[in-house]
Protein backbone atom coordinates (compact mmCIF):
# COMPACT_ATOMS: atom_id res chain seq x y z
CA UNK A 1 0.00 0.00 0.00
CA UNK A 2 1.97 3.29 -1.10
CA UNK A 3 1.85 6.13 1.61
CA UNK A 4 -0.13 8.85 1.10
CA UNK A 5 1.35 10.90 3.87
CA UNK A 6 4.86 10.32 3.38
CA UNK A 7 5.39 12.13 0.39
CA UNK A 8 5.85 15.88 -0.82
CA UNK A 9 2.65 16.45 -0.91
CA UNK A 10 1.52 14.78 2.81
CA UNK A 11 4.16 16.37 4.72
CA UNK A 12 2.53 19.65 3.88
CA UNK A 13 -0.89 18.92 4.31
CA UNK A 14 -0.20 17.48 7.42
CA UNK A 15 1.78 20.37 8.85
CA UNK A 16 -0.74 22.44 7.75
CA UNK A 17 -3.61 20.71 9.77
CA UNK A 18 -1.90 20.48 12.76
CA UNK A 19 -0.92 24.93 12.70
CA UNK A 20 -4.91 25.04 11.95
CA UNK A 21 -6.06 22.65 14.73
CA UNK A 22 -3.31 24.07 17.33
CA UNK A 23 -4.93 27.77 16.13
CA UNK A 24 -8.47 26.41 16.68
CA UNK A 25 -7.39 24.40 20.10
CA UNK A 26 -6.36 27.89 21.63
CA UNK A 27 -9.59 29.64 20.34
CA UNK A 28 -11.55 26.52 21.99
CA UNK A 29 -10.03 27.30 25.07
CA UNK A 30 -6.14 25.90 25.74
CA UNK A 31 -3.78 28.36 26.89
CA UNK A 32 -2.74 31.16 24.45
CA UNK A 33 0.18 30.28 22.30
CA UNK A 34 0.03 26.81 23.64
CA UNK A 35 -2.49 25.04 21.44
CA UNK A 36 -0.35 22.13 21.65
CA UNK A 37 2.59 21.79 23.37
CA UNK A 38 4.02 18.51 24.29
CA UNK A 39 6.25 19.46 26.84
CA UNK A 40 3.97 21.74 28.36
CA UNK A 41 1.57 19.26 28.33
CA UNK A 42 3.26 16.43 29.96
CA UNK A 43 4.16 19.44 32.43
CA UNK A 44 0.46 19.33 33.17
CA UNK A 45 -0.05 15.86 33.27
CA UNK A 46 2.95 15.31 35.90
CA UNK A 47 1.32 18.14 37.91
CA UNK A 48 -2.18 16.60 37.68
CA UNK A 49 0.18 13.34 39.15
CA UNK A 50 1.05 15.28 41.76
CA UNK A 51 4.76 14.63 40.42
CA UNK A 52 5.30 18.57 40.93
CA UNK A 53 3.13 20.86 43.11
CA UNK A 54 2.91 24.03 40.40
CA UNK A 55 -0.71 24.57 41.27
CA UNK A 56 -1.19 26.68 37.83
CA UNK A 57 0.24 23.88 35.56
CA UNK A 58 -2.02 20.82 36.54
CA UNK A 59 -3.87 19.05 33.87
CA UNK A 60 -4.43 15.76 32.67
CA UNK A 61 -3.75 16.96 29.10
CA UNK A 62 -5.95 14.53 26.31
CA UNK A 63 -4.47 15.56 23.17
CA UNK A 64 -1.01 13.87 24.63
CA UNK A 65 -3.19 10.69 25.21
CA UNK A 66 -4.97 11.23 21.61
CA UNK A 67 -1.31 11.29 20.10
CA UNK A 68 -0.45 8.00 21.78
CA UNK A 69 -3.30 5.90 20.83
CA UNK A 70 -4.05 7.88 17.44
CA UNK A 71 -0.88 6.63 16.75
CA UNK A 72 -0.72 3.19 17.80
CA UNK A 73 -4.16 2.43 15.56
CA UNK A 74 -2.38 4.18 12.45
CA UNK A 75 0.41 1.78 13.07
CA UNK A 76 -1.95 -1.11 13.54
CA UNK A 77 -3.90 -0.63 10.87
CA UNK A 78 -0.96 0.02 8.30
CA UNK A 79 1.23 -3.18 9.74
CA UNK A 80 3.44 -0.93 11.28
CA UNK A 81 3.54 -1.60 14.87
CA UNK A 82 6.33 -3.12 15.63
CA UNK A 83 7.15 -3.07 19.22
CA UNK A 84 11.07 -2.92 19.90
CA UNK A 85 13.21 -1.25 22.43
CA UNK A 86 16.67 -2.20 24.52
CA UNK A 87 18.59 0.84 22.96
CA UNK A 88 20.46 2.33 25.88
CA UNK A 89 17.00 2.97 27.98
CA UNK A 90 18.49 4.82 30.58
CA UNK A 91 20.44 7.02 28.76
CA UNK A 92 16.87 8.00 26.81
CA UNK A 93 15.14 8.40 29.97
CA UNK A 94 18.04 11.29 31.17
CA UNK A 95 17.72 12.94 27.87
CA UNK A 96 13.97 12.87 28.07
CA UNK A 97 14.72 14.95 31.65
CA UNK A 98 17.33 17.44 30.19
CA UNK A 99 15.03 17.66 27.00
CA UNK A 100 11.78 18.81 29.79
CA UNK A 101 14.64 20.86 31.97
CA UNK A 102 16.03 22.75 28.63
CA UNK A 103 12.35 23.04 27.54
CA UNK A 104 10.55 24.35 30.45
CA UNK A 105 13.48 27.12 30.54
CA UNK A 106 12.57 28.38 27.19
CA UNK A 107 8.87 27.62 28.15
CA UNK A 108 7.73 25.29 25.04
CA UNK A 109 8.85 22.35 22.95
CA UNK A 110 9.31 22.63 19.54
CA UNK A 111 5.80 22.86 18.23
CA UNK A 112 4.98 25.36 20.71
CA UNK A 113 7.96 27.50 19.47
CA UNK A 114 6.23 28.10 16.32
CA UNK A 115 3.09 28.46 17.75
CA UNK A 116 4.31 31.07 19.49
CA UNK A 117 6.01 32.85 16.49
CA UNK A 118 2.75 32.13 14.93
CA UNK A 119 1.55 34.21 17.69
CA UNK A 120 4.01 36.95 17.21
CA UNK A 121 5.69 36.14 20.40
CA UNK A 122 9.46 37.12 19.55
CA UNK A 123 10.80 35.61 22.28
CA UNK A 124 10.23 32.53 20.09
CA UNK A 125 12.86 33.60 17.46
CA UNK A 126 15.21 33.05 20.49
CA UNK A 127 14.16 29.83 21.11
CA UNK A 128 14.12 28.84 17.72
CA UNK A 129 17.71 29.73 16.99
CA UNK A 130 18.94 28.11 20.26
CA UNK A 131 16.90 24.60 18.82
CA UNK A 132 18.72 24.98 15.99
CA UNK A 133 22.28 25.27 17.30
CA UNK A 134 21.38 21.89 19.45
CA UNK A 135 20.80 20.41 16.50
CA UNK A 136 23.44 21.81 14.88
CA UNK A 137 25.87 19.88 17.90
CA UNK A 138 24.23 16.81 17.47
CA UNK A 139 24.45 16.95 14.08
CA UNK A 140 28.37 16.94 14.15
CA UNK A 141 27.84 13.97 16.49
CA UNK A 142 25.61 12.22 14.03
CA UNK A 143 28.47 12.65 11.34
CA UNK A 144 31.13 11.00 14.03
CA UNK A 145 29.08 7.83 14.09
CA UNK A 146 27.29 8.87 17.63
CA UNK A 147 24.95 5.65 18.06
CA UNK A 148 22.62 4.92 21.03
CA UNK A 149 22.95 1.69 19.93
CA UNK A 150 20.91 -0.98 17.99
CA UNK A 151 17.17 -1.45 19.27
CA UNK A 152 15.48 -5.30 18.97
CA UNK A 153 12.34 -6.90 18.04
CA UNK A 154 10.01 -7.38 21.27
CA UNK A 155 6.86 -9.60 21.70
CA UNK A 156 4.07 -8.01 20.07
CA UNK A 157 2.38 -8.40 23.62
CA UNK A 158 4.63 -5.62 24.96
CA UNK A 159 4.10 -2.75 22.61
CA UNK A 160 0.62 -1.55 24.36
CA UNK A 161 1.86 -0.81 27.85
CA UNK A 162 2.50 2.94 27.14
CA UNK A 163 -0.60 3.50 25.05
CA UNK A 164 -2.85 1.46 27.68
CA UNK A 165 -0.98 4.17 30.47
CA UNK A 166 -2.37 6.76 28.49
CA UNK A 167 -5.75 5.22 28.10
CA UNK A 168 -5.80 5.00 31.99
CA UNK A 169 -4.58 8.52 32.31
CA UNK A 170 -7.96 9.34 30.54
CA UNK A 171 -10.13 7.54 32.60
CA UNK A 172 -8.50 9.37 35.43
CA UNK A 173 -9.44 12.89 33.50
CA UNK A 174 -13.07 11.67 32.94
CA UNK A 175 -13.83 10.60 36.45
CA UNK A 176 -12.10 13.34 37.95
CA UNK A 177 -10.95 10.47 40.93
CA UNK A 178 -9.49 12.28 44.35
CA UNK A 179 -7.02 9.68 45.71
CA UNK A 180 -6.78 11.86 49.21
CA UNK A 181 -8.08 15.03 50.86
CA UNK A 182 -6.64 17.74 49.12
CA UNK A 183 -4.11 15.25 46.80
CA UNK A 184 -3.99 14.44 43.55
CA UNK A 185 -5.86 14.52 40.99
CA UNK A 186 -5.31 17.78 41.10
CA UNK A 187 -6.46 20.52 38.32
CA UNK A 188 -5.09 23.84 38.57
CA UNK A 189 -8.18 26.38 39.07
CA UNK A 190 -5.89 29.61 37.45
CA UNK A 191 -2.87 29.67 35.49
CA UNK A 192 -2.37 27.94 32.14
CA UNK A 193 -3.50 24.57 33.89
CA UNK A 194 -6.92 25.79 34.09
CA UNK A 195 -7.05 26.96 30.35
CA UNK A 196 -8.40 24.37 28.24
CA UNK A 197 -10.68 23.60 25.23
CA UNK A 198 -13.27 21.18 25.71
CA UNK A 199 -11.96 17.27 26.85
CA UNK A 200 -13.99 15.90 23.74
CA UNK A 201 -12.37 18.48 21.33
CA UNK A 202 -9.12 18.17 22.67
CA UNK A 203 -9.15 14.39 22.34
CA UNK A 204 -10.33 14.39 19.06
CA UNK A 205 -7.39 16.52 17.81
CA UNK A 206 -5.08 14.21 19.71
CA UNK A 207 -6.37 10.88 17.85
CA UNK A 208 -6.41 13.05 14.29
CA UNK A 209 -2.79 14.55 14.58
CA UNK A 210 -1.27 10.99 16.14
CA UNK A 211 -2.59 9.20 13.08
CA UNK A 212 -1.65 11.81 10.49
CA UNK A 213 2.16 12.29 12.06
CA UNK A 214 2.99 8.53 12.75
CA UNK A 215 1.45 8.20 8.61
CA UNK A 216 3.79 11.28 7.64
CA UNK A 217 6.32 10.48 10.48
CA UNK A 218 6.33 14.21 11.46
CA UNK A 219 9.16 15.57 13.29
CA UNK A 220 10.25 18.88 14.15
CA UNK A 221 13.26 18.38 15.23
CA UNK A 222 14.43 16.01 11.79
CA UNK A 223 12.99 18.69 9.72
CA UNK A 224 16.05 20.88 11.31
CA UNK A 225 18.48 18.34 11.60
CA UNK A 226 17.79 16.63 8.09
CA UNK A 227 18.42 20.45 6.49
CA UNK A 228 21.68 20.47 8.06
CA UNK A 229 23.10 16.89 7.34
CA UNK A 230 21.98 15.74 4.42
CA UNK A 231 20.13 19.27 3.01
CA UNK A 232 16.86 17.46 2.88
CA UNK A 233 13.71 19.96 2.85
CA UNK A 234 11.60 17.18 3.04
CA UNK A 235 10.05 17.60 6.74
CA UNK A 236 10.89 21.30 7.05
CA UNK A 237 8.24 22.13 4.31
CA UNK A 238 5.95 20.22 6.80
CA UNK A 239 7.05 22.61 9.60
CA UNK A 240 7.04 25.67 7.42
CA UNK A 241 3.61 24.71 6.24
CA UNK A 242 2.39 24.43 10.44
CA UNK A 243 3.81 28.00 10.86
CA UNK A 244 2.54 29.44 7.95
CA UNK A 245 -0.99 28.21 8.63
CA UNK A 246 -1.15 28.52 12.36
CA UNK A 247 -0.15 31.84 12.15
CA UNK A 248 -3.03 32.61 9.16
CA UNK A 249 -5.61 30.74 11.36
CA UNK A 250 -4.20 33.38 14.34
CA UNK A 251 -4.62 36.31 11.93
CA UNK A 252 -8.31 34.85 11.29
CA UNK A 253 -9.29 34.53 14.90
CA UNK A 254 -7.85 37.60 16.21
CA UNK A 255 -5.17 35.72 18.02
CA UNK A 256 -1.95 37.31 16.51
CA UNK A 257 -0.28 40.28 18.49
CA UNK A 258 3.58 40.81 18.12
CA UNK A 259 5.86 42.05 20.23
CA UNK A 260 8.67 40.69 22.96
CA UNK A 261 6.90 42.25 26.02
CA UNK A 262 4.22 40.60 27.91
CA UNK A 263 3.51 37.73 25.74
CA UNK A 264 1.59 34.64 27.47
CA UNK A 265 3.58 31.72 29.01
CA UNK A 266 6.49 33.69 28.25
CA UNK A 267 9.53 35.16 29.28
CA UNK A 268 11.96 37.73 28.00
CA UNK A 269 15.40 36.40 28.56
CA UNK A 270 17.26 36.25 25.56
CA UNK A 271 20.17 34.27 26.75
CA UNK A 272 17.85 31.57 28.27
CA UNK A 273 15.36 30.90 26.14
CA UNK A 274 18.42 30.15 23.73
CA UNK A 275 20.22 28.43 26.03
CA UNK A 276 17.12 26.10 26.96
CA UNK A 277 16.50 25.66 23.20
CA UNK A 278 19.66 24.15 22.39
CA UNK A 279 19.79 22.08 25.38
CA UNK A 280 16.62 20.42 24.30
CA UNK A 281 17.38 20.45 20.57
CA UNK A 282 20.40 18.47 21.45
CA UNK A 283 19.05 15.84 23.48
CA UNK A 284 16.28 15.38 20.61
CA UNK A 285 19.08 15.16 18.02
CA UNK A 286 20.66 12.26 20.84
CA UNK A 287 17.23 10.72 21.13
CA UNK A 288 16.18 10.42 17.80
CA UNK A 289 13.17 12.73 17.51
CA UNK A 290 11.40 16.23 19.30
CA UNK A 291 9.02 15.15 21.95
CA UNK A 292 6.40 14.72 19.86
CA UNK A 293 8.11 12.29 17.62
CA UNK A 294 8.39 10.38 20.72
CA UNK A 295 4.78 10.24 21.68
CA UNK A 296 4.08 8.87 17.94
CA UNK A 297 6.97 6.14 18.19
CA UNK A 298 5.54 4.60 21.37
CA UNK A 299 2.54 4.30 20.16
CA UNK A 300 4.12 2.52 17.26
CA UNK A 301 5.32 0.22 19.81
CA UNK A 302 9.12 1.80 19.90
CA UNK A 303 9.28 1.49 24.18
CA UNK A 304 13.03 3.60 24.02
CA UNK A 305 10.80 6.61 23.07
CA UNK A 306 8.23 5.57 25.87
CA UNK A 307 11.01 5.82 27.84
CA UNK A 308 12.17 8.96 26.41
CA UNK A 309 8.54 10.22 26.88
CA UNK A 310 8.68 8.89 30.54
CA UNK A 311 11.56 10.90 31.32
CA UNK A 312 10.34 13.98 29.78
CA UNK A 313 7.70 13.61 32.53
CA UNK A 314 9.61 12.52 35.16
CA UNK A 315 11.87 15.38 34.29
CA UNK A 316 9.08 18.24 34.55
CA UNK A 317 8.70 17.00 38.11
CA UNK A 318 11.89 18.13 39.08
CA UNK A 319 11.98 20.91 36.96
CA UNK A 320 9.18 22.62 39.11
CA UNK A 321 9.97 21.22 42.36
CA UNK A 322 13.39 22.10 42.34
CA UNK A 323 13.00 25.59 40.69
CA UNK A 324 14.43 25.20 37.25
CA UNK A 325 11.50 25.72 35.35
CA UNK A 326 11.13 29.59 34.38
CA UNK A 327 8.02 31.72 34.69
CA UNK A 328 6.53 34.30 32.64
CA UNK A 329 8.56 36.72 35.44
CA UNK A 330 11.93 35.00 34.00
CA UNK A 331 14.48 32.11 34.48
CA UNK A 332 14.03 30.31 37.73
CA UNK A 333 16.46 30.86 40.41
CA UNK A 334 18.61 27.03 39.63
CA UNK A 335 17.29 27.07 35.68
CA UNK A 336 20.87 28.11 34.38
CA UNK A 337 22.56 25.18 36.56
CA UNK A 338 20.30 23.20 35.03
CA UNK A 339 20.59 23.85 31.58
CA UNK A 340 24.74 23.83 32.23
CA UNK A 341 24.39 20.25 34.03
CA UNK A 342 22.16 19.34 30.70
CA UNK A 343 24.51 20.57 28.31
CA UNK A 344 27.58 18.92 29.53
CA UNK A 345 25.17 15.43 30.05
CA UNK A 346 24.47 15.58 26.36
CA UNK A 347 27.94 16.38 25.21
CA UNK A 348 29.24 13.63 27.59
CA UNK A 349 26.76 11.11 25.74
CA UNK A 350 27.68 12.65 22.36
CA UNK A 351 31.30 12.06 22.64
CA UNK A 352 30.83 8.60 24.63
CA UNK A 353 28.04 6.75 22.70
CA UNK A 354 29.85 5.98 19.14
CA UNK A 355 29.45 2.91 17.21
CA UNK A 356 32.72 2.07 15.83
CA UNK A 357 31.07 -0.32 13.27
CA UNK A 358 29.53 2.35 11.81
CA UNK A 359 31.39 5.55 12.27
CA UNK B 1 29.97 -6.29 -8.96
CA UNK B 2 28.55 -7.33 -5.37
CA UNK B 3 27.11 -4.90 -4.10
CA UNK B 4 28.08 -3.61 -0.47
CA UNK B 5 25.77 -5.00 2.18
CA UNK B 6 24.90 -1.87 5.68
CA UNK B 7 22.95 -3.44 8.25
CA UNK B 8 21.12 -0.68 9.21
CA UNK B 9 18.65 -2.85 11.33
CA UNK B 10 17.54 -1.12 14.75
CA UNK B 11 19.25 1.75 14.80
CA UNK B 12 16.98 5.17 15.48
CA UNK B 13 16.45 7.71 13.28
CA UNK B 14 18.54 9.10 11.54
CA UNK B 15 21.31 6.64 11.69
CA UNK B 16 20.49 4.38 8.48
CA UNK B 17 20.71 7.41 6.08
CA UNK B 18 24.06 8.36 7.61
CA UNK B 19 25.69 5.19 7.46
CA UNK B 20 24.34 5.23 3.09
CA UNK B 21 25.13 8.46 2.47
CA UNK B 22 28.89 7.80 3.59
CA UNK B 23 28.84 4.57 1.51
CA UNK B 24 27.60 6.60 -1.61
CA UNK B 25 30.11 9.59 -0.67
CA UNK B 26 33.10 7.07 -0.54
CA UNK B 27 31.83 5.87 -3.71
CA UNK B 28 29.83 2.47 -3.51
CA UNK B 29 27.21 2.55 -5.39
CA UNK B 30 25.58 -0.83 -5.62
CA UNK B 31 24.25 -1.13 -2.00
CA UNK B 32 22.34 -3.72 -0.10
CA UNK B 33 20.70 -2.36 2.41
CA UNK B 34 19.00 -3.87 5.46
CA UNK B 35 16.11 -1.99 7.13
CA UNK B 36 13.67 -3.86 9.80
CA UNK B 37 11.02 -0.99 9.76
CA UNK B 38 9.19 1.43 6.84
CA UNK B 39 10.30 4.44 7.76
CA UNK B 40 14.19 3.69 7.72
CA UNK B 41 13.02 2.33 4.13
CA UNK B 42 11.09 5.52 3.05
CA UNK B 43 14.19 7.56 4.58
CA UNK B 44 17.04 5.49 2.67
CA UNK B 45 15.21 5.42 -0.58
CA UNK B 46 14.70 9.30 -0.27
CA UNK B 47 17.95 9.72 0.36
CA UNK B 48 19.52 7.42 -2.38
CA UNK B 49 17.13 9.10 -4.85
CA UNK B 50 18.35 12.10 -4.41
CA UNK B 51 21.95 11.26 -4.86
CA UNK B 52 20.87 10.46 -8.48
CA UNK B 53 20.37 6.17 -7.78
CA UNK B 54 17.43 4.19 -8.47
CA UNK B 55 15.79 2.06 -5.80
CA UNK B 56 13.88 -1.88 -5.59
CA UNK B 57 13.40 -3.61 -2.30
CA UNK B 58 12.66 -6.78 -1.73
CA UNK B 59 11.79 -8.78 1.74
CA UNK B 60 14.47 -10.87 3.79
CA UNK B 61 12.54 -12.74 6.01
CA UNK B 62 10.95 -9.85 8.41
CA UNK B 63 13.27 -7.31 7.26
CA UNK B 64 13.55 -5.54 3.96
CA UNK B 65 15.97 -5.18 1.68
CA UNK B 66 16.71 -1.95 -0.36
CA UNK B 67 19.07 -2.29 -3.26
CA UNK B 68 20.93 0.74 -4.79
CA UNK B 69 22.06 0.97 -8.67
CA UNK B 70 22.66 3.47 -11.44
CA UNK B 71 20.26 3.68 -13.89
Amino acid sequence: MRNIFAGRIGIIVVGAVIGVIAALLQYFGNPPNMGICVACFERDIAGALGLHRADVVQYLRPEIMGFVVGAFFAAILAGEYKPRGGSSPLIRFFLGIFAMIGALVFLGCPWRALLRLAGGDGNAILGILGLAFGIFIGVLFLKNGYSLGRSYAQRKASGWIFPALMVGLFLLLIFRVSFSPNGPIFFSVKGPGSMAAPVLISLIAGLGIGALAQRSRFCTMGAFRDVMLIKDFHLISGVAALLVFAFLTNLVLGQFHPGFEKQPVAHTSFVWNFLGMTLAGLAFVLAGGCPGRQLFLSGEGDMDAAIFALGMIVGAGFAHNFAMASSPAGPAAFGPAAVIAGLIFCLVIGFTQRDRASA
Amino acid sequence: MTAKRIDARGLSCPQPVVLVDKAIAAGDINLEVLVDNEVAKENVSRLAQKRGLKTIYRQEGLDIVVETSKD
